[in-house]
């Protein structure tokens, strides 16, 4: 039988999510979730067409906080676990623009 | 090249900074510039655990901005995250609405060069929060500074309406007056506080068949000069390819575009849409908006008359020339000083020409608001009304506002300060016109004579009386002595 | 002596300490001298802070001396679950990716358990990101079942049951996305409760599944579970799903804790409950047993949804943690790749070095479930039967006060059992889930031994926000039986 998720789809996947999977993981993974998939498939047992989905268990809405400032980090306390800034930027590797996502 | 038959089709996707205090999900400060993560919290640099608490007044300015855009506001509305890997978007995700977005379904109002106005389609409006900023200055290292990470940002997406370059400059144009009159973005250019991405395409007429060019979307553009150009520049570059490729619009070929503002040029970043998959979901760290009728009349109440309605008016009640009407409107406060000013009882051509004239080089010499300079509609009325009924002299006037500005005093008071209210005194001035008169038989003969010389022989006893009275007569009163005399 | 001090209730300790009877300082010496003497063995702490413990405890004792007022866990040794963020020390979440971490900020539950005067002693392990029901899927250490040292604690908060079981604190802090606080407590023969969704600020807790993650108590007994709850419930600005004090008004846990509850209605669920194995079974028999001589009336219900609690769950857990651990990138703090070749394999680098095979493995299939072409029929159709399932509740909590089932299918089970088997481990916390995602509260509290001389735990699931009648039908179970004093014996 096909595999629910093989490998090409683990490894799409796991770009999206950006991580380096090694092949030895790529290919546990697409067994292992494949099993879970499987396992998941009962859930289409349940007819829920005319069902809502339900985000979020609390009849909550209109959370608001006021347009008040808070006191913001001194700027040592937010780089003080950065693997690597510049004066006070956070530092990366080069990006390329083009690659942005939004 | 032969001649095309085109049609140039044109929608907006515009982003704009609302003028929060703080940022949309946290309280840190929105300050423009300053040291790089020094605005910065837990919550906008996605520290672990902390979470997103939603900014009351960035809602109700982005309810305010789709009111005016005369939009369907939504009963129920939610927060979704969208997500995509990048350095300035600290949590990897951006909180955005997607399905629901708060508005939907309005229109723009946009003046033409012709006079007329067009209406543009508005697609939907949702808020969202903005993104750091990256720069490459390292070398081979960028630097990334969060300071204006979580800015409320308003995302409004027009219908392909627009025909012409100059039809997407004046929606840019208007919306940022829009936004200002309403008071819920300073709509800064400069300090990148409106965005625009126009997505361009053509449909062409060729032998009896129509074509649509691929959709071309222009990527971060922000100025007027760059949207305007940016579109010319592609209907020339569309066209020729047209010409070139015969390439139609199909689905997958829509490209991105940058823009080269030095070389006037758009450049390729992305030839084809690549399939982005930003896995939307409903942000299950903040709960859904539900909108109240009593939520929603307090906000209307907050709107103000839309400049193109103000425009409008002027031009209609006032009589004012469409392009006074628009210098007028194009700030609210000078719109509303000039309209309180007329309403004050005076003539609405004079106050213009007092504003425009006059009040407008005084404000950019101090850099503010010609309402700003510490006149009075009531003293502004006084004034235009003085010079109407000839009570001083346009150069007067001039000099009146420049005092009232200074000084802050009335412009009767200063008129009389500055000796430069002119006299209508018929008695007094019946005197002086006399004493022209004997004094100049040649001219007096040369006026009465009728014939080519009355003009100016008219003209030279006017100035005599002027010059006698130290410029302070009133020229209309001594016309109408020396018509009594002359006749 | 020692023991007999490390054996009192939180309750006790801190009503000796505002008495004057013992010290702080005393306690806390006590703790660690447990500590020293069984964490090497049991492992339950990643990090642990004697000289800041030692300090404030000295503290309390003078403000007691001067007769200054003290807060309601005055002077009491606390452990909390190393996913919750303090201004000290690392908040590693068992994970390499924030292994050296330091938050410039407290969890909104570190600043209550400080306002209350307790004395933070440590921070305890856990499955990486919380996710896991064994505590094995820690990156930074083992965590041993204190009643079986070849057994595992559970998990994920398998570190505060553990350190909880083996007397190394009064009472810790866990964190509960899928039955995380309750099946380490049953495992380890404690007291654990879950609180309604909303009930207990999340705020710096470094999030696992955000419409399912929930603080709660691990403790001695129900009754410390009370006062926990004491303080660490309430309403929190910071927290746009902690509710409202008008919705859901906090109260006196402690208050007529010992009074029974009259005409107690239970449910139970025969169909679903037979999936437990045979000790299991038995205790639960004997549990119910217990409040049927309490007068309380039993009554049989089916909930046909809560088989499908398992499959919906790993949907809608993984898919938020698909998206909330995608900071976790080594660009603003945590672990980063060495020579990344450019920016993005900063990312995916540093993110496949920094997680473990489980917290990629949820991410995997989070991710999936959220992309593309999938979305409706994973995460969509999980959040339809989500809805399912709490009309399940709602429809039963007509009908009866609480509903009673086994926290576990199983006791703790063996180091490396189902390690290697992601859908056997997923499967163990079929009992656990439906209270997450229906928000509701739950608790664990011992109700036997099986023949190996492991714990059994008895949970017990009431309506929203009744946490405080919940606990009193607890307390009622415990008033009547004395497994929550059976003590886990060390052959070291
Ligand atoms: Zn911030």
């Amino acid at each position: 039988m096909a595999k629910k998720i093989d490998e090409t789809q683990v490894r799409r996947v796991a770009k999206l999510a950006r991580l380096d999977l090694t092949d030895d993981e790529v290919a546990r993974f697409s067994t292992q979730l494949s099993a879970i998939l499987g396992y998941v498939e009962k859930l289409n047992e349940l007819d829920t067409d005319s069902v809502e989905p339900l985000a979020h268990c609390l009849p909550m809405h209109n959370v608001f906080r006021e347009d008040v400032i808070t006191e913001s980090l001194d700027t040592e306390l937010a780089l003080r676990n950065a693997p690597q800034h510049f004066e006070s930027f956070f530092k990366v590797p080069k990006i390329l623009d083009e690659d942005s996502g939004a | 090249m032969s001649e095309l038959e085109y049609k140039i089709v044109v929608g907006l996707e515009i982003h704009v900074h609302l003028a929060t205090r703080t940022k949309m999900f946290c309280g840190c400060e929105l300050v423009y510039g300053g040291e790089a993560n020094s605005r910065v919290c837990p919550v906008c640099i996605g520290m672990p655990g902390v979470l997103p608490v939603m900014n009351k007044q960035a809602y109700e300015f982005a309810l305010l901005t789709a009111l005016a855009l005369n939009c369907k506001i939504s009963d129920f509305t939610k927060w979704d995250r969208k997500s995509y890997y990048y350095p300035d978007l600290p949590k990897n995700y951006q909180i955005s609405q997607y399905d629901l977005p708060l508005a939907e379904a309005g229109y723009i109002e946009i003046p033409l060069e012709t006079g007329q106005t067009k209406k543009i389609r508005i697609i939907r409006v949702h808020l969202e929060e903005d993104a750091g900023k990256n720069t490459h200055t390292l070398g081979n290292f960028s630097a990334v500074d969060l300071n204006r990470a979580g800015t409320p940002l308003l995302e409004i997406v027009t219908e392909p309406d627009m025909n012409s370059p100059a039809e997407v400059r004046a929606l840019a144009v208007e919306l940022q007056r829009i936004v200002r009159y309403l008071g819920v973005s300073n709509a800064d250019m400069q300090k990148g506080h409106m965005r625009f991405e126009p997505n361009i395409n053509l449909q062409i007429t060729k032998a009896g068949t129509e074509y649509k060019t691929p959709i071309v979307e222009v990527k971060n553009l922000n100025s007027f000069r760059a949207v305007e150009k940016s579109v010319a520049f592609e209907v020339r570059r569309q066209l020729d390819e047209f010409a070139e490729t015969g390439r139609t619009m199909a689905s997958g070929n829509k490209s991105t575009r940058g823009w080269d503002d030095e070389n006037e040029v758009t450049v390729l970043q992305r030839e084809k849409e690549e399939a982005h998959d930003y896995r939307y979901f409903p942000d299950p760290d903040l709960v859904p908006v539900e909108m109240t009728d009593e939520w929603l009349t307090r906000i209307k109440s907050r709107l103000c008359e839309l400049p193109i309605e103000m425009q409008k008016r002027f031009i209609t009640e006032y009589s004012l020339s469409d392009y006074d009407a628009g210098v007028l409107t194009a700030e609210r406060k000078t719109a509303e000083f000039f309209d309180a000013a007329v309403k004050a009882g005076a003539d609405a051509k004079r106050v213009c020409n007092l504003l425009t004239q006059t009040g407008m080089k005084l404000a950019n010499e101090a850099g503010c608001n010609v309402a700003d300079l510490g006149i009075s509609a009531e003293n502004l009325a006084k004034l235009a009304k003085m010079a109407g009924a000839g009570d001083i002299s346009a150069t007067a006037s001039a000099t009146i506002f420049e005092e009232m500005a200074k000084t802050k005093k009335a412009p009767d008071v200063i008129a009389a300060e500055l000796n430069l209210l002119q006299k209508s005194d018929a008695g007094e001035l019946e005197s002086v016109v006399d004493e022209v008169l004997a004094a100049n038989p040649d001219a007096v003969a040369d006026a009465a004579s009728g014939g080519k010389k009355t003009k100016k022989a008219r003209g030279f006893l006017l100035g005599r009386v002027m010059q006698k009275t130290k410029g302070q007569a009133n020229p209309k009163v001594v016309s109408q002595i020396l018509d009594k005399k002359l006749s | 002596m020692a023991d007999e001090l490390l054996n009192l209730t939180c309750k006790q300790l801190r009503d000796k300490i505002t008495a004057g009877t013992v010290t702080s300082v005393t306690a806390v010496e006590a703790v660690f001298a447990q500590i020293e003497a069984l964490d090497d063995k049991v492992g339950a702490y990643i990090s642990t802070y004697k000289d800041r413990a030692l300090e404030a405890a000295q503290t309390i004792d003078r403000k007691i001396a001067t007769g200054k007022s003290t807060g309601p866990l005055a002077g009491v040794p606390v452990a909390i679950k190393d996913n919750m963020c303090t201004d000290f020390g690392e908040t590693t979440c068992g994970s390499k990716i924030l292994e050296n971490f330091q938050a410039p900020y407290n969890a909104h539950v570190i600043e209550k358990l400080r306002a209350a005067d307790a004395v933070l002693i440590g921070k305890t392990n856990l499955d990486e990101f919380a996710m896991g029901s064994s505590t094995e899927n820690s990156a930074l250490k083992q965590t041993l079942n204190p009643w079986d040292l070849g057994s595992v604690p559970g998990g994920s908060s398998g570190g505060s049951a553990a350190a909880v079981a083996a007397r190394m604190c009064f009472a810790a802090l866990g964190s509960d996305t899928g039955g995380s606080i309750r099946q380490p407590a049953g495992f380890c023969g404690v007291v654990g409760l879950k609180p309604t969704y909303g009930r207990v600020s999340r705020f710096g807790l470094v999030a696992y599944g955000s419409s399912l993650d929930q603080i709660g108590p691990v403790t001695g007994n129900v009754t410390d579970a009370a006062l926990m709850m004491n303080v660490i419930a309430g309403h929190d600005k910071r927290d746009s799903t902690s509710v409202s004090n008008d919705m859901a008004p906090v109260c006196n846990y402690l208050e007529k804790l010992n009074e029974d509850v009259k005409g107690l209605k239970i449910a139970i669920v025969p169909e679903f409950n037979a999936g437990a194995d045979q000790n299991v079974q038995n205790a639960l028999t004997s549990a119910l047993d217990v409040y049927k001589n309490l007068g309380a009336q039993i009554i049989e219900v089916k909930m046909p949804h809560l088989d499908y609690a398992i499959a919906a769950y790993y949907l809608i857990a993984t898919a938020e943690a698909s998206s909330n651990l995608a900071r976790y990138d080594g660009v603003h703090y945590g672990h980063r790749t060495e020579n990344p070749a450019d920016y993005v394999e900063v990312y995916s680098k540093s993110r496949a070095e920094g997680f473990g095979a489980e917290v990629k493995r949820r991410i995997t299939l989070g991710t999936y479930a959220l992309s593309s072409g999938y979305y409706d029929a994973y995460y969509l159709k999980a959040l339809k039967v989500r809805n399912l399932i709490r009309t399940d509740f709602t429809k039963t909590f007509k009908e009866a006060d609480c509903i009673i089932m086994p926290t576990s299918p199983t006791t703790a089970f063996k180091l490396g059992e189902k390690i290697e088997d992601p859908l056997q481990m997923y499967l163990a916390d079929i009992y656990t889930i439906a209270a997450n995602l229906a928000g509701l509260p739950a608790i664990s509290i011992p109700c036997g031994l099986d023949k190996a001389n492991l714990p059994i735990g008895l949970q017990i699931l009431s309506p929203a926000f009744t946490e405080k009648k919940l606990l009193r039908i607890a307390r009622m179970f415990e008033g009547k039986t004395d497994y929550h004093n059976k003590k886990p014996v060390f052959q070291l």
